[in-house]
């Protein structure tokens, strides 16, 4: 999902890098406000576990393999705000340290990844868990739902970017069809780990999991 | 902040780093969906060469070390660590002039 330099032209590139921008120093703005000693820590290991995470590709078809984004996971752990600065965080060492994503592909992958996954994520997430009934032991496979689904979201978003500025001319209904398609298996390896770990967290510190707090917490 | 909660990031730490360290010796080294699809639909070339592929740490291997999977491992521990430190050195920082913006107010 991490995109290179080239694939996107720049003015496109330049545009959602400055939405993903504008989006990230919102989040910045909403998190500051309801930071403490527990949550800052608490970040600073879901952003190095998500990065630890997303190493791990998995198969999921001939010759293609998938890995973890965890928007979703990192959301619902603690918290939208948080968990868009999180996927940020990761992205831009994955960028400048280990040379994954280009670097100006960079305002697209926090597009895709951190506004689009842990954002839109924990809407889909937020939205899911209004239909189900309220109880904390559905939280895991919710959340899961939600992360399988917004990787697909996110698949539709470079799909987007590439029918606004990308190169190389390839069909725009077929590169959909093949993004959505290859995404909404890696979205079931998504699902499985999210619905995993916060499962494991809920057994433990359910206390911790932003998301599991009452409902006049969560904003904030 | 209480007791437990250090007992928990710590466990939670070890989890962390034995994904970088051990499980990433695990992972498919086959194209990711994207990189497949733009090989299938032919604008893979399009890709240009990462302004710091000469970075020790491209790739998630660690320039030097022969052993791919020693490679591996140690690069992931090193980023792993580097996005522990960056996450929460900035949050820090957010946290800081949230709080003077609250007490100017």
């Amino acid at each position: 999902m991490h995109i290179p330099d080239g694939f996107i032209n720049m003015p496109t590139s330049a545009g959602f890098g400055a939405a993903a921008a504008g989006s990230v120093w919102y989040s910045i703005r909403r998190a500051a406000r309801f930071l403490d000693d527990r949550r800052v820590p608490l970040a600073g290991l879901v952003a190095a576990f998500v990065f630890a995470a997303q190493m791990i590709n998995f198969p999921v078809a001939a010759g293609t393999s998938g890995h973890l984004i965890g928007g979703v996971l990192a959301a619902v752990l603690v918290g939208p705000w948080l968990g868009t600065i999180v996927l940020t965080v990761v992205l831009l060492v994955q960028a400048v340290f280990f040379a994954d994503g280009g670097l100006s592909a960079l305002g697209l992958n926090v597009f895709n990844m951190a506004v689009i996954g842990a954002l839109g994520g924990y809407l889909i997430f937020r939205l899911l868990m209004a239909l189900v009934p309220r109880a904390r032991s559905l939280l895991p496979v919710v959340a899961g739902t939600a992360a399988g689904i917004s990787v697909v979201l996110a698949s539709l978003s470079f799909v987007l970017e590439y029918a606004v500025g990308g190169a190389g001319g390839a069909p725009i209904g077929t590169v959909a069809a093949s993004m959505v398609g290859v995404h909404a298996l890696i979205g079931i390896g998504e699902g499985l780990i999210t619905a995993l770990v916060i499962g494991a967290v809920m057994s433990t510190r359910p206390d911790i999991v932003y998301a599991a707090e009452p409902m006049e917490l969560v904003h904030g | 902040m209480d007791r437990r909660l250090w007992w928990f990031l710590g466990a939670g730490l070890v989890v962390t780093l034995l994904v970088a360290g051990v499980l990433s010796g695990f992972a498919s080294g086959e194209p990711d969906g994207l990189e497949r699809i733009s090989i299938d639909h032919g604008f893979a070339d399009s890709a240009q060469d990462h302004a710091l592929n000469d970075s020790p740490l491209a790739d998630y291997t660690v320039e030097g070390i022969e052993n791919d999977r020693a490679s591996t491992a140690i690069a992931g521990i090193i980023g792993a660590v580097i996005t522990l430190v960056v996450a929460t050195g900035l949050l820090y920082g957010v946290r800081y002039l949230g709080k003077r913006r609250a007490t100017d107010e």
